[in-house]
């Protein structure tokens, strides 16, 4: 018997279908790949796989077996048995999963005890030895901390700890690894990896990442609008994909070792004679500090860099590396301690026309309670611009270079997707005919395909604008793809800077090569080359 | 006190600002709220009632403040002469044990002074808690500082007692209705600046007032454009609860005799002396304290109705269950 | 807990600078104003030389500054008052003498403290276990109809003026029913079990309302808890839903609860004033309104400072408590 059989899962909320319809089946010990953009059902399927979405209104059809229960079927008391003994969950954020206000010690031997019947303190036991066990040092003393004093990747291990408690015989893992970062990502990987070959339980990945997914699983199911669009070997389907949605969602992954558009196209040869290389924007020895006294701490720390006309800079570190601290000192939005930034050559304080952002929210960049194009007219009026059917003109004119309609002025952002208010942004920060656009991760909060098509986009803007680009981002697949320089930061500091390929293909700084080492692969023979240098690197 | 409402209202509201709430918006999530929209009538009614207090008592044929010795039994202590605390045709409501004066007319018109001066303290405290709240976010470090240890020291002082103790020593000529309404507005607008000022640095750090900012716009022009129309929600909703609690403290006031002095009729101050005429005149008591309890109740309901329909969210936590939340986190999918 | 003694310490001095700071701006506010006061305590029938004379002897005629600092002195090391022909020793901490009795302002809040202290102590027990009882039920019965009936009652509850509920009370349980005498204050002391049955009503009265916020807060913060995703981690791994409510959910709630005690310490002694009159209990809110009534100015201040002093030394206890309450919180 399988140990998790789905045949003809359907799940409604109202109106919406979230799972139309799909069949898998998952053998003893084997490890399955949910991936797919948002809103394709994914993680609507795992809630499903444990029945939690008994008593929320939402109306479930199809039937689901896990190790021999009928989910669809099974009491209170049956579902009870199966969450936790059979199949344990591990979620996305481990901050907000876990019980702020108990040990973490304590929560882990809560659950225990809900499975088997020993005592708090035998369960107490358990819990520091499954601490031990998912890596986590001195597990005994840290075993009572709480939630708020671990780090995320420490926190993500907590989750895990708590799913071998039971030691069920199915894993299911919703996006894991998305809130964490790069390197702690691959440390998270590794662990699951390992975990899967020493106890030998069954894996269900959800993932949006196709590179996790290729690092952690054998097979793979590929999901769009709560259906299956291909199912398969982890090889055949990432190697050679037989339908084309795949094919467009794995040719807009950003890859480290793609070959690269646009560093050398000849328009930019041609732009770069006709203006010489200078500087168009120079930061020296900035340095910023929050707060004050005891809690003082200093995001970014003596940084200076210089962007040239037309080129692209990418800026690129992991979380509370003060890349965005640094984008928004070189804007304008935030005064540096110390340290000055040049704009032209003259030094720029406050804001600047010329030097324009785009932000990474899409939904808090814009003012809900203006329409778009208002908002787009704002650089417009506040440089005196009265004449209202000029402002109209242009606001279009800009909607459509962005690729939106000229109508769509008096909309509001609510009606738009994430992407569509990305251009919009894009079009604001455009109306202010700057020379420079910081855009601050533009990208990370879309889907890869629409991750695409902006990249390409902010590109195309570029040459034709004869823009220069700092690219502030996380990503460093993405960052390679856009930027012809790159600067890595790190607590505050940038410790390598120089031409992308350079800095990709031979990087000197060791935490360079520790974060592209940890840069999920999609090719499996590749993954596990990493996987590898990864072992070499903690080693050293 | 219904200042303990109001404090339930602000460690729940919340800060973050509703995506895209526009007035329509409003009117329709008010719209499916049947307790509110009862509410709201009760009120609606309540304040034509007291709009039309003269009208009314014209109609009666009588006025609030003329004695009617005739109409009380003085031997007995100057309890109403006649069934039910002397109601009549001339008398709808019966007449006011002792002095004799008309019942109806003096609830009306106390119905005008419990709402005006509700309506105006409110006011009073709104503009100070936005002025002050803006000022301490945008102002300077030293400017917050000044400012948020002075608001403390307001929400520490109890409303109750300083209030009580201001209108002691203020002159008697004073008009006693605006005086109350002063007093009550000048300390009690602590809240509504925290809230204004929590709100304002959240919005503040959001980042369509930083494009604002590279657009080129002014702070005052950022001001008015992002991050006026962002704290009306949680204004307005933080208002409609202080305008029930006002109408309390007045009363409380009254009822304490340092409020709004006789001859003016107020229903705190009619039961002053009701406990001792509630088996004589059983309307004597029940009349203010109903009307009372109605007015406060039906704005406390329409108070939370403005709550849900501004801030769905906060809303839902309210309203019942959990299953909403996770349904549409469900959907959403993944990457949410 | 090294960090944990310096926030204490902290708060402590903070707590004495807001102290002080209410201090003066209560002095100011109150012996600024344009009310005459010695015109006031004087009487309405006194001749111009009489009231110049009131106003000598009250000091009136110093300097605001000059008065607060003897005050402050008062305060700290005591003062002597002449009263015609005798001098009358105050010592610290000392609020005056009362315009109209001669009394010390001290003595007498000394002496009406414990019936206040009675009222709002019993009072805060009372609201505590009946609000979030209420809340905690109301939140396990989410969906319910029974969660509905709690909720419109804990509703009106909250819409219900103190002295509203204690009218009907007294008249409903004193007067018709007899169940209970009309409440005379009996010191804890003399006998505690007639000042357990005294105080009873009022306690009732004073607490109804409060309870009514905290079931509503309870409930409001359990809901919000419940639909953490960390909720969902216990239900997916099989842990019921007694645990969820009575455990994860209730210590959600802990922390709001400590601050709206706080908040409502200050809003409650108001309502222990109304209580007061109404029961006629011989407490500090009863004398407060007597002295407002006939402007004794120095009673007024002293207890206005004393309410204060009791609100924000609530406040800092709860700051603290929260901190306990709430790991989370930066202690600063």
């Amino acid at each position: 018997m399988s140990l998790v059989e789905v045949t003809g899962l359907r799940v409604d909320f109202g109106e919406l279908r979230a799972v139309d319809g799909l069949s898998f089946r998952l053998e003893q010990g084997a490890a399955l790949a949910l991936v797919g953009e948002s809103g394709s059902g994914k993680s609507t399927v795992a809630s499903a796989l444990l029945g939690l979405h008994h008593g929320t209104g939402a109306r479930v059809g199809g039937s689901v077996r896990v190790a021999g229960t009928d989910v669809q079927r099974a009491s209170d008391e049956e579902l009870r048995r199966l969450r936790g003994g059979q199949a344990a969950m591990v979620f996305q954020d481990p901050l907000s999963s876990l019980d702020p206000y108990y040990a973490i010690g304590d929560q882990i031997a809560e659950v225990y005890r809900v499975h088997a019947r020993v005592s708090r303190r035998a369960a107490r036991a358990r819990a520091v030895d499954v601490l031990d066990r998912v890596g986590i040092a001195d597990a005994a003393r840290r075993s009572r901390s709480r939630p708020h004093e671990f780090s995320g990747g420490m926190r993500q291990r907590a989750l895990i700890a708590m799913a071998l408690a039971c030691e069920p015989r199915l894993l299911i893992a919703d996006e894991p690894t998305t809130a964490l970062d790069v390197t702690v990502q691959a440390q998270v990987l590794d662990l699951l990896r390992t975990l899967r070959e020493e106890t030998g339980m069954g894996l269900l990945l959800v993932t949006h990442d196709v590179g996790v997914a290729a690092e952690s699983v054998d097979e793979v199911l590929v999901m769009r609008h709560g259906r299956a669009v291909e199912h398969g070997p982890v090889s055949s389907v990432l190697g050679a994909p037989a339908q084309p949605y795949t094919r467009e969602l794995l040719a807009a992954v950003p890859r480290l070792d793609a070959p690269r558009a646009g560093s050398t196209a000849p328009e930019k040869a041609v732009l770069e004679e006709a203006a010489p290389q200078g500087a168009v924007l120079e930061a020296t020895g900035l340095r910023r500090e929050f707060g004050r006294g005891k809690r003082a701490f200093t995001a970014v720390r003596d940084v200076s860099l210089t962007l040239r006309r037309g080129e692209t800079l990418g800026v690129v570190g992991e979380s509370g590396s003060g890349k965005t601290t640094l984008g928004r000192m070189l804007v304008g939005l935030l005064e540096p301690t110390a340290g000055e930034v040049r704009y032209e050559g003259r030094p720029h304080t406050g804001v600047n026309p010329a030097v324009q952002m785009v932000f990474q929210d899409p939904v808090s960049s814009l003012n809900p309670r203006r329409s778009v194009g208002e908002s787009i007219a704002d650089p417009l009026r506040a440089r005196g611009e009265r004449d209202e059917g000029r402002i109209r003109e242009r606001a279009a004119e800009l909607l459509e270079r962005v690729g939106l309609e000229g109508a769509h002025y008096d909309r509001y952002p609510h009606e738009f997707s994430g992407g569509q208010r990305q251009r919009v942004g894009i079009a604001r920060a455009l109306a202010a005919d700057p020379r420079v656009i910081v855009c601050d991760e533009p990208v990370s909060a879309l889907d890869v395909t629409t991750q695409a098509h902006v990249v390409a986009l902010l590109g195309e803007l570029q040459r034709e604008l004869g823009l220069a680009l700092v690219f502030v981002a996380h990503d460093l697949a993405v960052v390679r793809q856009v930027s012809d320089r790159v600067a890595v930061m790190r607590q505050g500091r940038i410790v390598e800077e120089g031409p992308v390929d350079e800095v990709y293909g031979s990087p000197q700084d060791p935490y360079t090569r520790q974060l592209l080492a940890a840069v999920p692969a999609l090719d499996p023979e590749a993954a596990a080359r990493r996987r590898a240098e990864r072992r070499e690197l903690a080693a050293a | 006190m219904s200042e303990v409402l109001l404090a339930t209202g602000a460690i729940g509201t919340d800060t973050s600002v509703p995506a895209a709430s526009g007035v329509r918006q409003f009117w329709r999530r008010l719209r499916t709220q049947r307790a509110a929209l009862v509410a709201a009538g009760v009120v609606a009614l309540l304040v034509l009632v007291a709009l039309a207090a003269p009208l009314l008592t014209a109609l009666e044929g009588q006025d609030p403040t003329t004695y009617h010795p005739s109409l009380v039994d003085s031997a007995r202590g100057g309890v109403p002469i006649g069934p039910l605390g002397g109601i009549s045709g001339d008398h709808w409501l019966g007449v006011e044990p002792q002095t004799g004066r008309d019942l109806f007319a003096r609830l009306t018109y106390g119905a005008r002074v419990s709402l005006g001066v509700a309506l105006a303290a409110t006011v009073v405290q709104v503009a100070i808690g936005i002025t002050l709240g803006v000022a301490a976010a945008l102002g300077k470090r030293w400017v917050d500082q000044l400012l948020s240890r002075f608001t403390d020291i307001i929400v520490a002082m109890p409303l109750m007692i300083m209030s009580l103790a201001l209108l002691a020593i203020v002159p008697s000529s004073f008009p006693r209705p605006v005086l109350v309404a002063l007093v009550i507005g000048l300390i009690g607008w602590g809240n509504i600046a925290r809230i204004v000022r929590a709100q304002t640095l959240t919005l503040k750090e959001l980042d369509h007032v930083s494009a604002a900012r590279l657009s080129g716009w002014g702070t005052w022009s950022i001001a008015r454009r992002e991050l006026l129309p962002g704290i009306a929600a949680p204004v307005i909703t933080y208002a409609a609860l202080l305008v029930p609690s006002n109408i309390t403290v007045e009363a409380a006031l009254s009822f304490l005799g340092v409020g709004v002095k006789p001859p003016t009729p107020s229903w705190g101050q009619m039961l002053t002396a009701a406990d001792v005429w509630y088996q004589a005149a059983p309307q004597y008591l029940l009349l203010p304290a109903g009307a009372l309890f109605v007015t406060v109740f039906a704005l406390t309901v329409l108070g939370d109705g403005v709550r849900t329909a501004l801030d769905p969210r906060a809303a839902s936590r309210l309203r019942v269950g959990t299953g909403r939340r996770r349904e549409s986190k469900a959907a959403e999918g993944g990457r949410a | 807990m090294n960090g944990f003694t310096g926030f204490v310490l902290r708060r402590t001095v903070g707590t004495a600078v807001t102290l002080l700071a209410i201090s003066v701006i209560v002095y100011v506010v109150f012996y600024a104003t344009p009310g005459n006061v010695a015109q006031i305590t004087c009487g309405p029938r006194c001749s111009p030389e009489q009231v110049h004379q009131v106003a000598r002897q009250l000091n009136l005629d110093d300097p605001l500054f000059l008065r607060y600092w003897h005050f402050l002195q008062g305060l700290v090391a005591g003062q002597d008052y002449s009263t015609g022909t005798s001098v009358q020793h105050c010592s610290a901490p000392c609020l005056g003498l009362s315009y109209q009795s001669d009394q010390q302002v001290t003595q007498l809040i000394w002496a009406k403290l414990p019936v206040s202290l009675s009222l709002v102590a019993g009072a805060m027990v009372l609201w505590l276990l009946l609000g979030v009882g209420t809340g905690v039920l109301s939140a396990w019965r989410r969906g319910r109809f029974s969660e509905r009936v709690l909720t419109g009652v804990t509703l009106a509850g909250t819409a219900t003026p103190v002295f509203v509920i204690g009218l009907v009370l007294m008249i409903v349980v004193c007067g018709e029913l007899r169940l209970l005498p009309f409440p005379q204050y009996v010191a804890l002391t003399d006998d505690p079990e007639q000042w357990a049955w005294n105080l009873l009503l009022p306690w009732l009265s004073l607490a109804l309302i409060e309870a009514a916020a905290f079931a509503r807060l309870t409930r409001a913060s359990m809901l919000e808890t419940l639909a953490e995703d960390h909720i969902r981690t216990f239900r997916a791994y099989g842990v019921g839903e007694r645990s969820i409510v009575g455990r994860h959910a209730l210590r959600g709630a802990f922390a709001p609860v400590i601050a709206l005690n706080a908040n409502n310490v200050g809003s409650a002694i108001g309502g222990a004033v109304l209580t007061e009159t109404l029961f006629g209990l011989p407490g500090i809110g009863q004398e407060l309104v007597h002295a407002v009534n006939v402007v004794d100015l120095p009673v007024v201040v002293g207890m206005v400072l004393v309410i204060g002093f009791f609100v924000v030394l609530a406040n800092a206890v709860a700051d603290v408590l929260y901190a306990v309450a709430d790991r989370r919180v930066v202690l600063t």
